[in-house]
């Protein structure tokens, strides 16, 4: 396992995968994609029918699902108004930024010679320029923020996570979510 | 902000000057973005988002960053309510955890 480094001359953030850890990250950028449109961003159910059927913009209230609650926070936590303004003009927006970040690491990860199967004993080198590594932490930040929604992950909690046994899936899920913290730390360092 | 806070203690002129810049300020800047601490974001990234999205250089990217952590929140941004909107929707495209509120209700 190694994380991102910065390439010398070219100055792009560059990794290599196995082919096992890129169809990993495939899997979960896909199934952030399919959460992410899973929840519609649609209207709020207490509002006027007609209302609802004529209003084409966004939700008003906090999605259902806690992991899109955190990824789409409350803005105005005092002011419910507000708060619903807020979400119907920008919640369908950063849905579709979440949504094509994840799309984006996807693609990299294809166009680097990703099978659709993965075969043993193939690596898969990705190279990003800034933009893209920009795409791939706020990615690899939503990836990690709905497993440890997912989990339950706590301020402090590191010693509970490792004293699970190693059949336990809840410890493998969390080796997962380690593993994503330091890919995304190297590739922090490797941009800045 | 910190340096302010350290002079208060004395009774140095500077302090007879500070309640016309607080209100100069708050007519300008009504506003501000709140970051609030989760235990999923690296210190490193948070660091970097406020360095890259406000410009802070990264001794205060750094020491937002802190507060964020030990504090439990920290304001990252002031200014009117469609400028506080805009940061508060770019804290979320990045993953951060961001309410907005009036200044002087914090």
């Amino acid at each position: 396992m190694s994380g991102f480094s910065r390439h010398r001359r070219s100055g792009a953030a560059v990794a290599t995968f196995t082919v096992f850890e890129a169809d990993l990250l495939r899997s979960l950028a896909a199934q952030l994609i399919e959460l992410l449109r899973n929840e519609s961003a649609t209207a709020t159910q207490d509002s006027d029918p007609l209302e609802r059927l004529m209003d084409f913009t966004g939700p008003t209230s906090a999605p259902d699902d806690p992991v899109l609650a955190r990824l789409f926070p409350t803005a105005y936590p005092e002011d419910e108004e507000a708060a619903g303004d807020f979400r119907r003009f920008t919640e369908s927006t950063l849905r579709d930024g979440k949504a094509g970040a994840a799309a984006s690491v996807i693609d990299t990860l294809e166009e680097a010679g990703l099978p659709s199967e993965p075969e043993d004993g193939v690596f898969i080198d990705v190279e990003l320029d800034e933009e893209a590594a920009m795409l791939w932490m706020r990615s690899f930040t939503d990836m990690r923020l709905a497993i440890a929604t997912r989990l339950g992950v706590e301020e402090g909690d590191e010693e509970y996570w490792y004293s699970l046994p190693d059949d336990d899936p809840r410890a493998q899920v969390h080796d997962v979510y380690d593993w994503l913290a330091f890919l995304q730390e190297t590739l922090v360092h490797a941009v800045h | 902000m910190s340096a302010v806070h350290n002079e208060g203690v004395s009774t140095s002129p500077v302090e007879l000057e500070e309640p016309e810049v607080d209100e100069v300020t708050k007519l300008a800047s009504p506003w501000v973005t709140i970051v609030w601490n989760d235990p999923v974001n690296l210190m490193s990234y948070v660091t970097f988002v406020f360095q890259k999205y406000f410009g802070y250089p990264k001794r205060k990217a750094h020491k937002l960053m802190l507060e964020v952590h030990e504090d439990g929140r920290s304001v990252v941004s002031t200014g009117s309510r469609e400028e506080m909107e805009r940061d508060v929707q770019a804290m979320h495209e990045y993953g951060l955890w961001a309410t907005m509120q009036k200044a002087d209700d914090k």
